[in-house]
């Protein structure tokens, strides 16, 4: 019997990098839309955060439709 | 050869059925925290699960082949020994559903192939190694993972938003996040659990002589066994939902999000990388971890055992039906006739014994644990639940009397207090 410690060891690895690094991104994106919600509730503009927040959460939607791709091949 | 083919199609037909309690004891898996924390409503979730449910059974047949190619020895096996195997996960998981616990459909299955295959052919016909590092490496596996990962992403999250991630549109996008990443998981379930019983009914197919052995699945089976799934996953093992959403710990949209987005990646990472992991496992273990990852959580370890103790007897309690239920079939056509019938009957009286306390869509996130929401210590639930349910000790049987009667006592007190 074998059991395959290598693939064990990687599902770990990357399954903890990748829910970290998704999680904090997504987060990130949020803090900015929650800026802007700020910016525009006191007339001002937020226009580097609202950039900042669709950037993070294009990179979200990326890793998603590699997760759909993962899926599908 | 007339009694050859009936036997097959009693093994679809039941496989079918399996097929179905796997999708509504694991709609919970992907949906239960998008419906605890308010990012869909019930049905309208069920529904997104069931449609990405039909999709993903679809996608590949990967996982079907590892069924029907790799656990046991194919040429020693008959039809009889599927349909036995099928009969023990079947009640397995109506039982589990019962006392809405989430357990491992996958273990239910193999447990019950396992234990028929041992009594048909002897213990030998089993692939002892493939069992533990397919099953049991796994099961213990990918709790911790998934629950690290939600834990970790759930700290980093609450520590990055303080103060700045808060208000309407954090809400709002923690939601859309969670519903993405649940849509994620139902997904990766279809392509899983879907598979599981094309593999299973091809097995059957196989060793019936109707197909070659090493085939793919044929079309039909892969479209039954696609709705089957996705019928079961739309009408939702409410009860498990219950237990997973708002059982187990108190979630908000962030966690949530965390746990559900751990879970996609564990099963997608795990599924790819060639150590299968369990959804079920998988999700509880992300739930829980999201749980304690914030400040204040808690999680309810008396749930929490209660579900360890299902996955433990999971494969043994399966294994232990269908091996009886082989033995049973063993006495010819009339044994199978009586083991069909134990099945309809023990599936039927489940059932009633769960109109006692009818759990669904509008009250699936009514909990004991409700009344006591973050600030109250955990102590009060977890002795009020403990109170209420001795932990399961043992056998199967005692797992059955000793948690029945805790639904109805707990209802009590919700529909006391609506009054």
């Amino acid at each position: 019997m074998k059991i395959d410690w290598a693939a064990l060891g990687s599902v770990f690895g990357v399954s903890l990098v990748i829910t970290v690094v998704m999680v904090g991104v997504f987060t990130l994106g949020i803090v900015g839309l929650s800026r802007r919600e700020r910016a525009v509730a006191q007339g001002e503009s937020a226009g580097l955060a609202v950039t900042g927040a669709y950037a993070c959460f294009a990179a979200c939607a990326a890793v998603v439709a590699y997760g759909i791709y993962l899926i599908v091949a | 050869m007339e009694s050859f083919s009936l036997i097959l199609a009693i093994v679809v037909v039941t496989a079918l059925a399996f097929d179905f309690t796997n999708g509504f004891h694991d709609t919970a898996n992907a949906m239960a925290t998008t419906i605890s924390t308010g990012a869909l409503k019930p049905k309208v979730a069920v529904a997104m699960s069931a449609v990405l449910n039909l999709v993903g059974a679809f996608l590949s047949v990967e996982v079907a082949n590892t069924i029907s190619k790799g656990l046991v020895d194919e040429s020693g096996i008959r039809p009889e020994v599927i349909f036995a195997a099928l009969v023990g996960a079947i009640l397995w998981n109506l039982l589990t559903w019962l006392v809405g616990l989430p357990s491992s459909s996958s273990h239910a299955l193999m447990g019950g192939l396992i234990g028929a295959t041992i009594a048909s052919a002897g213990a030998g016909a089993v692939h002892g190694d493939v069992l533990v590092t397919k099953v049991l490496i796994p099961a213990i596996a990918a709790p911790l993972v998934a629950g690290m990962a939600a834990m970790l992403a759930t700290r980093l999250s609450y520590r990055l938003g303080a103060k700045r991630a808060e208000g309407k549109a954090a809400e709002k996008g923690f939601r859309v996040g969670q519903i993405a990443s649940a849509g994620l998981v139902s997904l990766a379930h279809g392509t899983n659990d879907a598979q599981k019983t094309m593999g299973i009914i091809t097995l059957a197919l196989v060793a019936g002589g109707a197909v070659s052995p090493d085939s793919d699945p044929p079309v039909w089976v892969i479209l039954s066994a696609g709705l089957a799934i996705a019928l079961g996953t739309y009408l939702g093992g409410w009860r498990i939902i219950r237990t997973m959403g708002k059982g187990l710990t108190d979630l908000q949209p962030q966690q949530g999000f965390a746990a559900q987005t751990s879970a996609a990646t564990v099963i997608l990472a795990s599924s790819h990388l060639g150590f299968s992991l369990s959804t079920t496992h998988s999700v509880s273990g992300s739930v829980m971890g999201a749980g304690l990852g914030r400040k204040g959580g808690v999680v309810r370890w008396s749930t929490a055992t209660r579900m360890f103790v299902a996955w433990g007897l999971t494969l043994p309690a399966a294994a232990l039906v269908g091996a009886i239920a082989e033995w049973v079939t063993g006495f010819g056509d009339w044994g199978t006739a009586l083991v069909a019938v134990f099945l309809v009957t023990s599936s039927a009286a489940i059932w009633v014994v769960s109109r006692r306390e009818v759990i669904d869509h509008t009250n699936v996130n009514h909990v004991e644990g409700e009344t006591s929401q973050n600030a109250e210590p955990a102590g009060i639930v977890t002795t009020a639940i403990a109170a209420v349910t001795p932990p399961p000790v043992g056998t199967v049987a005692d797992d059955l009397t000793a948690t029945i009667p805790s639904p109805a006592e707990v209802t009590a007190k919700p529909s006391a207090t609506a009054l």
